[in-house]
């Protein structure tokens, strides 16, 4: 985790370096790949490009999977700051989209109509619930790692296996479709409860705005509050800390709160501003895509913008791959690894020769 | 149940969980070295994809390369298991680089390099979806297949399941009896001490690292040529992250590992027979239910009330259960070994 320090240490040029020098070699490594599959890697990549940036349309999605992403990572990055790899933010992504789900249900009818309440308020509801599904779920996790000292690797898996279940156990089960839709998920919500979209695309001004807030607010309490850096003291050494009085357990819940928020938010984003139901698999691996950028950001939340644009475009573009040149959409996920896998090697490989140590 | 039932559903756990067995007793062998390779689910997955594509590839030139011998068959089902374990110590050997020789963060580079071997699976994988394609034949030993009740469940499996026998018996003894596996144990508990002691840390940490990764690789293509045939999208899913959370239910010990991977075995059987039982319950949760069951007993045994639950019992059941459910993780387990 102090790869950040290094970084720091260099100049302008030394960092331009370390970012450009994987950057290429993972397009190496990903044209290799390529070429084994039997594909021509300048065109690949252009079309990746294409399909991601050509239309105002694929704008408009590539925006839907940013917002996603960054409130996904702009959570993340709590979690990390207090030292604790919350794996199971996939879990808490679906329990909030489960929570906003439900709370939808309430007012509307067997088919999806709005019966009561106003549009507006049923949505802040949706919204404030999925928040609370999110919580509940993070909190969880929090307290078996600090509790019941289990690492939070597992509570965190465990608990996403429980939320995938539940969501299973609810779209085929209690809230299955009675006109047997043609679309796997529950009754499409009321276009009254959709978050108002830009004009013919899929992209919300809101959920732009709450990205950014999520992202600022983030910014300024880990850099400017005393909350911030008591999660820097727990995180890097959480014995210290306590010795030096910082409610260790109350720090520790808040990082697992606040982090579950977010990811609460962006399962709840996911149902008023992009499906409009529970589809399974709701949170299309954002959670651990989320974990990807904040390790690929160094836990600076100033590069979490940029990064999840990058891996946003990736994954709308990867659609048109498999849809023009036959190429599967996973090739996405194959381009992020192998980049934050070289960011990370890279990194090691110049303190190494420094004959720094490394963390 | 009935006997034949039951013995058949015995025979199936040892079966269906001889690739979460290769995959644990794989990762605590390089948990003992020290060396936390987090990628299982990754490795399982791309093994498996890459294990049967191998398999898959060489069935189709059989003809040609072995002239119709009857070892062909056996020829590239071997292949495809040699394939599975090569990508598996390739991909622990990128876990060992980075978190030995780099010091990176062994979790970051093991969750980089399973979410990358997911995808990678996904991505080569696509032209093997769904085909039938060549798996290891069934192979009763004989007279000892015959022995009533225990021969039909131990003794007329396949290939895989056996070894999967084997592999528990050796790997608890070359811990317990053999002076290497001393060594092994020496350089995850105390590395300096085994390092003054002449033993050359960092290459065994990579070396049974890489040896860690060919077994759990060994568990991906025992997954796709002899559980759940063929290659489908994301095919192994959940596996891997089981099997790493059986090597701490296991507290690191091969026996107890295995154990519980029967138990998840025991665990997916039953949600099987639930299912029946249960018409009201969506078929589709069943097969989810043994995950979350699993990580759940694994939090209750590992966890500080499980202590002072036992803590009630009087002194003898105590200690007894005390040494069967507790174990504490190789001292030097995901730290970085400095030579001074």
């Amino acid at each position: 985790m102090s790869s950040l320090a290094a970084t720091e240490r260099q100049g302008w040029v030394g960092r331009v370096l370390l970012v450009l020098g994987p950057v290429l070699l993972a397009l190496v490594i990903t044209s290799g790949i390529l070429v084994l599959a039997g594909a021509n890697p300048q065109a690949t990549l252009l079309k990746l490009l294409a399909g991601s940036f050509g239309t105002a349309v694929k704008r408009a999605d590539v925006a839907v999977v940013w917002v996603s992403l960054v409130i996904c990572t702009a959570g993340l990055l709590v979690s990390f700051t207090a030292g604790q790899w919350n794996i199971g933010m996939e879990g808490q992504i679906v329990m909030g989209a489960i929570v906003a789900t439900w709370v939808g249900r309430q007012f509307v009818d067997i088919s999806g109509v709005l019966e009561r309440g106003a549009p507006l308020l049923v949505i802040a509801a949706m919204v404030a619930g999925g928040i609370c599904g999110g919580v509940v779920w993070a909190t969880a996790a929090g307290a078996l790692k600090v509790l019941g000292k289990v690492h939070e690797i597992f509570a965190g898996l465990g608990l996403n296996f429980v939320a995938s279940a539940a969501s299973i156990y609810l779209i085929f089960g209690t809230w299955k479709q009675k006109s047997g839709g043609t679309l796997s998920g529950t009754v499409l919500l009321d276009e009254q409860l959709w978050l108002p979209t830009l004009q013919g695309l899929r992209a919300s001004p809101y959920s732009l705005g709450l990205a950014v807030v999520v992202v600022a607010a983030v910014y300024f309490a880990l850099r400017g509050t005393l909350w911030g850096l008591q999660l820097k003291a727990v995180g890097r050494n959480l014995r210290a800390a306590r010795t030096l009085g910082v409610a260790t357990h109350r720090v520790l819940f808040s990082a697992y709160a606040v982090c579950g928020a977010c990811a609460g938010l962006a399962g709840a984003v996911l149902v008023v501003g992009v499906h409009h139901r529970l589809i399974p698999g709701i949170s299309s691996g954002h959670g651990f895509m989320g974990i990807l950028i904040a390790l690929l950001s160094g836990f600076q939340a100033l590069y979490i913008a940029p990064i999840a644009l990058f891996f946003a475009a990736l994954s709308i573009g990867s659609i048109a791959l498999q849809l023009d040149l036959k190429l599967d959409s996973s090739l996405a996920g194959v381009v992020q690894g192998v980049m934050v896998l070289c960011v990370l090697l890279v990194q090691g490989v110049r303190q190494w020769r420094s004959g720094g140590s490394g963390t | 149940m009935s006997e034949v039932v039951l013995i058949a559903t015995l025979a199936s756990i040892l079966a269906d969980s001889a690739p979460i067995i290769f995959a644990a007793l794989g990762e605590t062998l390089n948990e003992r070295a020290g060396v936390v390779n987090l990628s299982v689910e990754g490795t399982m997955m791309l093994s498996a994809m890459i294990g049967f594509a191998a398999a898959f590839v060489l069935d189709g030139y059989g003809p040609m390369l072995f002239m119709g011998t009857d070892l062909a068959p056996y020829i590239t089902v071997a292949a495809g298991f040699a394939a599975a374990m090569l990508a598996g110590a390739l991909i622990a050997l990128v876990v060992a680089f980075g978190s030995i020789t780099l010091r990176r963060d062994q979790v970051a580079v093991g969750f980089i390099m399973t979410l990358l071997a997911i995808d990678l699976s996904s991505f080569a994988g696509v032209n093997f979806v769904r085909k039938p394609g060549p798996s290891v034949g069934h192979l009763p030993i004989p007279a000892l297949a015959d022995i009533p009740v225990v021969g039909p469940i131990l003794f007329s499996q396949d290939a895989v399941t056996y070894l999967s026998f084997l592999l528990i018996i050796g790997m608890a003894v070359f811990f317990a009896r053999t002076q290497p596996g001393l060594r092994l144990r020496g350089i995850g508990e105390r590395p300096q001490a085994a390092f003054a002691r002449g033993t050359n840390v960092v290459l065994m940490r990579y070396l049974y690292t890489a040896l860690g990764g060919a077994l759990i690789g060994f568990g991906g293509a025992a997954f796709s040529l002899h559980v759940k045939l063929g290659w489908s999208h994301r095919h192994t899913a959940g596996f891997g992250w089981v099997a790493l959370a059986i090597v701490i239910f296991g507290g690191w010990d091969p026996l107890k590992v295995a154990l519980g991977a029967y138990f998840f075995g025991a665990l997916r059987a039953a949600a099987t027979t639930l299912q029946a039982l249960l018409p009201a319950v969506p078929v589709q949760v069943f097969p989810l239910l043994p995950f979350p069951l699993m990580i759940l007993t694994l939090v209750i045994f590992n966890s500080d009330g499980l202590v002072r639950a036992l803590s009630l019992l009087p002194l003898g059941p105590r200690r007894f259960l005390f040494g069967l459910l507790r174990s504490n993780p190789p001292a030097a387990l995901g730290t970085h070994f400095r030579q001074e």
